[in-house]
């Protein structure tokens, strides 16, 4: 059975590393980088990325709206 | 079964944007600090008011508080009030505009403090507005100081042994008070620290908007949020104290419908 993908992607220098998407997400996919942005943040990136099933639950709660996430389908 | 690699880059060349972030929130970065509840709840306002089509008639009053500066993040016409004195602006505007939507984003120390005559008597009167009613149980912006909504034995700057009721009184219940009043159509209790009461509190958002648009009277969402900085927690620490602890004192869900 064709599985449902997720991605994405991340605004880097508006994320103030506040930990909840990587909290929320389900399936692990997010982490805090050690690097920083330029406001001193550590933003969040997808780590795991191959996990990722679009399900939104980062980007709902994700009070900087820094995160788009794209959804794709592969064909049977 | 095709045995080939979909990458990540893949998927966001070839698949559907499921989510991205709304036209009518600006590209300025939030003045709020991290984890706070404030850019969610700005959010689903702007999604709202983008998903009914009506951003080009919508006006917003954000009076004193951290949300202070809401003209900056929100794209849409916004005024600004003195503190707690939002619905009485709001009258006005709704009053010589009655084809605009009108709504108020405030904060519990604006709005049941030292607004509280201005938010009972627009609701008495039932104006046709709607009020979006920020609630962490603290004056974030000022230092945390304690508000009419501190909890019973909670700690804040001008309450270092905890809120005493027998001499500070009780955690004042607004959108209960209010929802007494005739002239509310509307009242509600929602949250946004976890991804399932984000998707409850928009369509509360959206239930009010249309409510103004079907001219029904006053209708009050009142959203618990978390103040980390106030509360001296971490973001998550403090959305899980806000579970445990703010929302057994403030039940979600609706009050008046």
């Amino acid at each position: 059975m064709a599985k449902v993908r997720g991605a994405v992607v991340i605004n880097t220098e508006a994320c103030k590393g506040c930990d909840l998407c990587v909290v929320a997400c389900p399936t692990d996919v997010l982490k805090l980088n050690e690097q920083v942005n330029a406001k001193g943040y550590n933003p969040a990136f997808p780590a795991n990325h191959e996990a990722c099933t679009a399900c939104k639950i980062c980007a709902l709660v994700c009070p900087d709206m820094c995160i788009t996430v794209y959804q794709y389908k592969p064909e049977k | 079964m095709s045995t080939t690699i979909i990458t990540p880059e893949d998927i966001i060349k070839k698949g559907k944007i499921v989510f991205k972030k709304t036209e009518n929130m600006t590209d300025n970065t939030l003045s709020y600090c991290p984890g706070c509840g404030h850019g969610v709840a700005h959010r689903l306002v702007m999604e709202v008011v983008e998903e009914m089509g009506i951003t080009e008639k919508t006006i917003g009053v954000a009076p004193v508080g951290c949300s202070v500066l809401a003209y900056d993040f929100m794209n849409v016409d916004m005024t600004q009030a003195a503190h707690g004195r939002a619905p009485a602006v709001a009258t006005g505007i709704k009053r010589v505009f009655p084809e605009k939507y009108v709504f108020t984003y405030q904060g519990d120390g604006d709005l049941a403090a030292i607004g509280t005559a201005e938010t009972i008597h627009a609701c008495n009167r039932g104006e046709n507005i709607v009020i979006i009613f920020i609630n962490n149980g603290i004056y974030g912006m000022t230092g945390g100081q304690m508000a009419p909504t501190t909890l019973d034995g909670m700690k804040s700057s001008t309450s270092p042994y905890g809120r005493a009721v027998e001499t500070m009184g009780y955690p004042l219940k607004i959108t209960e008070m209010v929802a007494a009043l005739p002239g509310v159509s509307y009242a509600t209790r929602q949250a946004v620290h976890q991804a399932k009461y984000v998707r409850k509190a928009k369509k509360a958002i959206q239930k009010a908007f249309e409510n103004q648009r079907d001219e029904k009277g006053t209708s009050i969402v009142e959203i618990v949020s978390n103040c980390n900085s106030g509360w001296k927690m971490s973001p998550e620490k403090a959305n899980e104290w806000l579970d445990e602890n703010m929302l057994t004192y403030f039940p979600l869900g609706d009050i008046k419908k």
